[in-house]
């Protein structure tokens, strides 16, 4: 019976000096012996078991050199899991570490389960009852965990993503399915020209994902946001929206902010640092002006700023100036109070915006209803992941290799189903490549696509006689 | 005291083919059947064929079962379906006749040795212990038998609904059977009630064709079967028709009084097969829908109203259909009805179709919760084999998803149940690519002879085609067109480019543009190859790496499905294991770890659990 080969970092991440991938399975030495050079040039086809070997991992397809390496060549069955095992110790250092893990799964291994050495090693009568409890206890953790596993290491707006075009790809396939199996039923044909516009939009769509969560654009610190506008207009209205507590004082007379308010808020697993500040006016009033100059302060740290309007009212000079401050910013504009009779409309400040030479996404709600927040969320969402709201943030998130690997899996293979339309592929081979793109996407969403294809033929399309 | 090999009960689909299989190899066989003129009855659309049901009467063939060979017998018109999309999805669909299809079929099973007919109800199966004993009928007869096939489609307390009116009956006017249902139910069985229809016939006579296309088939020889058939000298067409928005209006101010909608009907119809009451008011912005008349045989008045199956009274029925284009005048024979049975809940089943609570007792068909003539025959055949094995007291004929729709559609209700009469469809296979119409031989012949079902001539015969197939893909794959003028000249004109250098045909035939013909032209065959042959050739070449990348995941499914797991495993004893996937298990019994990661509700993680443990045991019986 012909084993997978599985590979798995070793040492926890960042942690010491060195750290070990370690491969097990029957093509663990031909896939490192791919991406492995000694000075001396001898391979590892030939290498005896338990030997140590110094060289560079190499990235076959431009030569680059990775890592300075230890590979440890132990072939079977004197191994932990009776499977020839392979161990290169690189360096430490996550990113040489998850690049020759990336290249090793290239080269055709895949990522081991949690607990899966062990349990080859049981399975394979290398260890002993206590040993497989241990496993089977970090198994059940894994099943603890449910459905949300595959979704833990993912930001919400990631995996909400990536789940919407996997909707899109299950749409695309059951059209073709349904033809398929309902040839004579009064159905549209499908415009092959169509699918392959689609296609190359969630091509897109899905490499700008891996290119975003690849460079790390999310954050762990908490992304900088100041809620700026004038005096009344709903700042502190808005915090308490956001927050969903009241957590700031909120009353009608103009200037009741003083000082500024900071809380830590997640929207979808991506965290906001949120800066509630005193409204922006000329005033006489000495603590005023000191809380309007620690506003000023805030706006120009901020990496994303919610400039809030009050709807029901006139803009002024002063709503230019906020403008003018923010001109390198990122820039949300809110229009509050969209429950009060308006005069300050979305097309007065797109006037507005259009006079200073700047497009901003402008988001209505009511604070006292609380309403519009969802929309509010998205948005910012966006503008995180537009990546423009970065500019000073450290310490970054990426995506884990295997969601990378998957992801990069699912695009190649999308474009391959690509080129093969565009080669003439027949429909039923098409479906059959999409339906592969959308089980490698699955893997990520936790999603079952087969039975939702047959749903969706059934409820989309009216079928059958 | 004469004790049968294999009792059949029922003459539909699965029954026939179920009693033949038996019969063929070599068990002495019982069928009965509830009326001796009407066997191999199509109550509903007159129809054999399509995607994924066409792969399954191609797969009964090549298994050696009748389907096949009694459809190529009886077509009125067969067509070639999905044609420009794709190997693995061609399909044939023929109109039959259907009274034809029984006096053939009829004939068939009154010359089949071992096989004796006998009509009569059985109201019981006879069980001692957890074992079955045979069969016993309303007159109170008793017949013993080692096995017994319940093949007894929709008439277990059958009841049909027009509008408000219902009343006990089997399908098309037969008997219903009603005290075998309580008695499965006293067996211990677990019961659902599901709900399917059928649309009117009319009077040919009364239809005005002038108003509606004329639709004929594609003069096919047969296709059906691999076995050579006389051509089809005649053909009856068929008529496409559609709804109009006055259709659409009388049944919408009439829906209360229709059965489904008034609220008679508990039983789960199946979505793929909605009436016309359904269609219109889930999808209210169609403004038209097809109706296609389609013949019920030769020298046979009564044409069927495809598309408009319902359950409206029957005064509504009459005022409904005319106003279609062509029916203004039309006069209904027979008036569409829904049906409402019993069936078993699958899972009740093992993969060789025998039930799990007692030994020897098989079921196949629509009482297994599928629909469809070609899914009953399907699994008729199967459960006809398995009887005969387990009087040999031999192991059971299991088909596997990678290798057959049959298997895709048994694994399917026995692992995952279902919630709607099942239907297969070729959306169903993961491995369909593998799966064609044409290569059902390829898959499963061999399979059939060792079985005893295919004749040893029909054997060499397909011995020697896949030798030509292998010694053309090989010839392709090795020898070499050189290019010349003339032969880029040929290629130019076939609207290919050039060759600058040498190639292998395969890689030519590869092209796009290029088929086998151009092929053979420029370096022909020493063989003249029937076109089953050249047709696999090129397939099997032009998408080759599709296959093998099917090929290759087959490989993993194989491993999986090749761990085996006791049938008799006690789950409630494992550490670990969900409360969910113990129960699910404990239904389901899976034979291997690949059909157990297919039950809806058994994680991966589940899996390993139970492989752990199995692992466990072993070593504690040998420590
Ligand atoms: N009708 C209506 N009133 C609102 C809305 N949002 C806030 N208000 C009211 O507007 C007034 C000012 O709200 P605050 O949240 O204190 O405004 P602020 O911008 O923080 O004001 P300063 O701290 O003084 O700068 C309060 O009376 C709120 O109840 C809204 O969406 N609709
Ligand atoms: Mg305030």
């Amino acid at each position: 019976m012909q084993e997978d080969t599985i590979a798995a970092i070793s040492t926890p991440i960042g942690e010491g000096a060195i750290s070990i991938i370690r491969l097990s399975g029957p093509e663990s030495i031909s896939i490192v012996n791919g991406i492995f050079k000694t000075p001396d040039n001898h391979g590892l086809i030939e290498a005896a078991s338990h030997t140590i070997h110094y060289g560079h991992i190499v990235d076959p397809e431009d030569n680059s050199i990775i890592d300075e390496v230890l590979v440890n060549i132990m072939r079977a069955p004197r191994t932990y899991t009776r499977e020839d095992i392979v161990e290169i110790n690189g360096h430490g250092g996550g990113v040489p570490l998850r690049r020759i893990l990336e290249l090793v799964m290239r080269g055709g291994c895949r990522l081991a389960e949690p607990g899966e050495f062990t349990k080859k090693a049981f399975l394979n009568g290398r260890i002993d009852l206590a040993q497989a409890e241990a496993v089977i206890d970090i198994i059940r953790a894994k099943t603890d965990l449910g459905s949300r596993v595959a979704l833990s290491h993912l930001k919400g707006s990631l995996s909400k993503e990536i789940e919407e075009i996997g909707d899109e790809i299950i749409d695309i396939v059951a059209a073709i399915e349904v033809a398929i199996d309902f040839p004579e039923d009064d159905l549209e044909d499908v415009d092959i020209s169509n699918i392959t516009d689609d296609l190359l939009g969630i091509s897109k769509r899905l490499s700008h994902l891996l290119d975003t969560a690849d460079s790390g654009r999310i954050l762990r610190q908490g992304l900088k946001t100041a809620i700026i506008g004038k005096p009344n207009v709903g700042k502190s209205s808005l915090l308490n929206l956001i927050l969903r507590e009241s957590r700031a004082i909120v009353t009608e007379i103009p200037g009741t902010t003083r000082d500024i308010i900071q809380e830590t808020v997640n929207i979808k697993d991506v965290p906001l640092i949120l800066l509630d500040t005193a409204g922006l006016r000329e005033t006489g009033e000495l603590v005023e002006r000191l809380g309007i100059e620690r506003t000023l302060e805030a706006l120009e740290e901020a990496e994303l700023i919610l400039y809030v309007v009050d709807s029901s009212t006139e803009l002024t000079s002063e709503d230019h100036d906020i403008l003018d401050r923010s001109v390198n910013k990122d820039v949300i504009v809110v229009l509050n109070k969209i429950d009060l009779p308006s005069i300050t409309t979305k097309e007065t400040i797109r006037d507005l915006l259009k006079e200073k030479g700047r497009d901003l996404p402008i988001v209505q709600i009511s604070a006292k209803n609380r309403s519009g927040l969802e929309d509010l969320e998205r948005v910012i969402l966006e503008e995180v992941f537009k990546g423009k709201s970065l500019s000073g943030a450290q310490d970054l998130i990426m995506l884990n290799v295997r969601q990378k690997d998957l992801l990069e899996r699912g695009i190649k293979r999308l474009n391959e189903g690509l080129d093969g339309i565009e080669r003439g592929l027949p429909a039923d081979i098409i479906a059959l490549e999409l339906k592969a793109v959308g089980r490698i996407l699955s893997e990520i969403t936790g999603k079952f696509i087969d039975e939702e294809i047959i749903d969706r033929i059934f409820s989309q399309f009216c079928v059958g006689k | 005291m004469e004790i049968y090999d294999v009792i059949v009960v029922g003459t539909g689909h699965a029954g026939c083919e179920a009693a033949l299989a038996a019969a063929r190899m070599g068990c002495k066989t019982l069928l009965f059947t509830l009326n001796m003129d009407n066997i191999a009855l199509m109550p509903c659309n007159p129809s054999i064929g399509g995607p994924a049901k066409g792969h399954l009467v191609r797969e009964i063939d090549a298994l050696g079962g009748q389907m096949g060979k009694n459809i190529q017998k009886t077509a009125l018109q067969i067509r070639r379906l999905n044609t420009k999309k794709g190997p693995a999805v061609q399909a044939l669909r023929a109109q039959a006749d259907k009274k034809r299809y029984f006096a053939v079929m009829k004939y068939v099973l009154e010359n089949t040795e071992n096989l004796e007919l006998r009509q009569g109800l059985v109201d019981e199966v006879l069980v001692k212990g957890s074992q079955v004993a045979g069969v016993s009928t309303n007159t109170g007869s008793i017949y013993h038998g080692k096995t017994v096939i319940l093949c007894t489609g929709t008439y277990l307390k059958g009841r049909i609904h027009i509008g408000e009116v219902s009343f006990e009956s089997g399908p098309y006017g037969q008997f219903p059977s009603l005290r075998l249902a309580d008695n499965l139910r006293s067996l211990g069985f677990e019961m659902v009630r599901f709900k399917t229809g059928t649309p009117p016939r009319i009077d040919a006579r009364t239809i005005d064709y002038t108003k509606m296309q004329k639709q004929t088939g594609d003069r096919l020889l047969g296709g059906f079967s691999y076995e050579e058939e006389e051509s089809l000298t005649q053909e009856l067409p068929c008529w496409l028709t559609y709804t109009t928005p006055e259709t659409h209006r009388i049944i919408r101010d009439n829906l209360e009084s229709s059965s489904l909608y008034g609220g008679w009907i508990t039983g789960i119809g199946p979505r793929y097969c909605p009436s016309i009451e359904v269609k219109i008011m889930r999808f209210p912005e169609r403004e038209r829908h097809q109706i296609f008349i389609e013949p019920e045989g030769w020298k046979n008045n009564e044409m069927y109203v495809s598309g408009l199956s319902n359950s409206l009274p029957e005064d509504i029925q009459t005022i409904m259909i005319r106003t279609i284009p062509g029916l203004e005048k039309t006069h209904i024979t027979r008036f569409a009805y829904a049906i409402e049975y019993d069936c078993l809940v699958p899972t009740e089943l093992k993969l060789s179709l025998e039930t799990k609570r007692i030994d020897g007792l098989f079921t196949a068909g629509q009482i297994n919760g599928s629909s469809g003539y070609e899914e009953a025959a399907a699994q008729g055949i199967i459960a006809g084999i398995n009887a005969a094995l387990k009087v040999k007291g031999e192991a059971p004929f299991i088909l596997d998803r990678s290798e057959s729709y049959i298997g895709v559609l048994i694994d399917d209700l026995v692992t995952k149940g279902t919630e709607e009469p099942y239907r297969i469809m070729t959306s169903r296979a993961e491995y369909r690519l593998l799966l064609r119409h044409e290569n059902a031989d390829i898959r499963l012949s061999e399979k059939g002879f060792r079985l005893g079902l295919l004749s040893p001539p029909r054997y060499k015969e397909f011995c020697e085609k896949k030798v030509l197939i292998e010694e053309e893909i090989k010839r392709l794959k090795t020898s070499e067109i050189v290019p010349s003028k003339e032969i880029n000249n040929a290629l130019e004109s076939i609207g290919t480019p050039p060759l600058k250098k040498p190639i292998p045909l395969a890689e030519l035939l590869r092209r796009p543009d290029v088929d086998y013909r151009a092929v053979d032209i420029l370096l022909p065959s020493e063989f003249k190859l029937s076109a089953d042959v050249i047709h696999e050739v090129e397939t099997e070449i032009k998408y080759e790496g599709y296959i093998s990348r099917q090929l290759n995941e087959v490989e993993r499914f194989k491993r999986m499905e090749e761990r085996r797991i006791p049938y008799d495993l006690d789950y409630s004893k494992i550490p670990g294991l969900s409360s969910e996937a113990i129960e699910k298990l404990e239904k389901v019994r899976p034979i291997s770890f690949g059909q157990a990661s297919r039950i809806s509700g058994v994680s991966p993680a589940d899996i390993s659990i139970v492989m752990i443990y199995m692992e466990e045991q072993r070593k504690g019986k040998r420590g």
